[in-house]
């Protein structure tokens, strides 16, 4: 298991890997953001009370999902960089926050598009739009203060701590919705006892949820790729990897 | 492990460990500020402020929406099933605004504790599902009452 744990540290191996997986991974991912989005806004019925607006939702909660549990992902890279001082965790956790804070902007804007016909008002200050609010400056926050040092090390050192520190809004956005009277709804999809969405909109929904989960895979690898060959561009593999791609 | 990472890990379960209780207590401190709305239970306790802007929050009370019929005034009732604050409103409601509903409505309390609202929002309920599923669910629901009703006749 460690030494699978160490090659995770090695930037050729994961080059590598991350190659293999995205050659099939991201046409997946493609096809199934457009399949679950045909299906979510063609093939389910209209909301009883909400008409057509509803299906915002195909947008809105993966996006949400996915924001907050790239967060998780984000300070799991933090705590490694801090305590095995591993390059690779650092461009995991800073290659995060763009992708994070995308889908916190898109969960917040789609938010206020459905509020405005649903509730009433484009923004109101209750605690899941707020906290909401604060995961997407939290992550704009990582991104400011990676590029504000000059030093990397020093950088993701930093970040690290910010992030871990920031995990304790994960959790408060998750239940706001019941520890205070906000206007933002309960959980549809519950872990234990029924949901109170129906199948024939629950499925595409969840499949949603799947390719938005595979969509920040990728956007993270691809982002890890980049990151990866611009700070090894000195070393060997690089080179022989820009002279077989340049000579064919 | 190396003892220098684990006392990297250490420090870092420390970190997190810490500032989520010192947040947590602050959430805990500020809770009553960081409800959007009032219950109705609350204002008819006297907890609300009178005279400043308040939200009040609440499900509208079934055949008491009354609309004026010169003007956009409007008077309806909401309650949390403990106690019944009146709102009156002069404007137009979101389109989900209904009876039986949830609604939250923003403005002041008057000296006879009803509030003057200057903006009435709806709130949407947990619940999806296509409108031939609602149409079931309430024909059952009333056949169901139905048959109360006829048992209880019957024993």
């Amino acid at each position: 298991m460690w030494t699978l744990f160490h090659k995770f540290g090695s930037p050729p191996w994961l080059y590598r890997l991350s190659g293999a997986i995205l050659r099939w991974l991201l046409p997946i991912t493609l096809l199934a953001l457009v399949a679950g989005a045909v299906w979510g806004l063609l093939f389910t019925p209209p909301d009883f009370r909400q008409g057509n607006s509803y299906r915002i939702i195909y947008i809105h909660v993966p996006a949400a999902v996915v924001a907050l549990a790239g967060y998780y992902v984000m300070a799991i890279a933090g705590a490694v960089s801090l305590i095995w001082r591993m390059k690779m965790a650092d461009i995991a956790m800073r290659a995060c926050a763009p992708i994070g804070a995308a889908l916190t902007f898109v969960a917040l804007v789609t938010g206020s598009i459905w509020g405005k016909p649903t509730w009433g008002t484009w923004w109101v200050w209750d605690a899941r739009i707020t906290s909401m609010l604060i995961l997407f400056f939290l992550y704009l926050g990582v991104v400011a203060l990676y590029e504000a040092y000059e030093n990397k090390a020093l950088a993701a050192k930093a970040c690290a701590v910010l992030s871990l520190v920031g995990t304790v809004n994960i959790p408060i956005i998750y239940k706001s919705v019941d520890w205070w009277y906000s206007l933002h709804q309960p959980a549809s999809i519950k872990f234990t006892g029924g949901s109170t969405i129906d199948p024939s909109m629950l499925y595409p929904l969840l499949f949603m949820i799947s390719a938005f989960y595979c969509l920040f895979v990728c956007a993270l690898l691809l982002n890890m790729r980049v990151e990866i060959l611009e700070r090894e561009q000195r070393t060997a593999w690089v080179r022989a990897l820009a002279t077989e791609r340049g000579g064919s | 492990m190396h003892p220098v990472r684990k006392q990297r890990l250490f420090l870092v379960l420390f970190l997190v460990v810490f500032s989520s209780s010192a947040i947590g207590l602050m959430a805990y401190a500020l809770r009553g500020n960081i409800n959007l709305f009032y219950p109705p239970v609350q204002v008819a306790a006297g907890m609300a402020p009178v005279g400043q802007n308040i939200r009040v929050g609440g499900m509208v009370v079934e055949g008491s929406v009354q609309r004026s019929d010169t003007s956009l005034e409007m008077r309806f009732d909401v309650t949390d099933f403990e106690a019944v604050v009146s709102v009156v409103y002069t404007g137009i409601v979101p389109d989900l605004f209904g009876e039986g509903q949830g609604a939250v409505a923003s403005g002041k309390l008057d000296e006879h504790g009803v509030l003057q609202a200057s903006e009435v929002l709806a709130k949407h309920d947990e619940n999806y599902m296509p409108p031939e599923v609602a149409e079931a669910l309430e024909a059952s629901k009333a056949r169901m009452a139905e048959q109360a009703a006829e048992g209880g006749y019957g024993q």
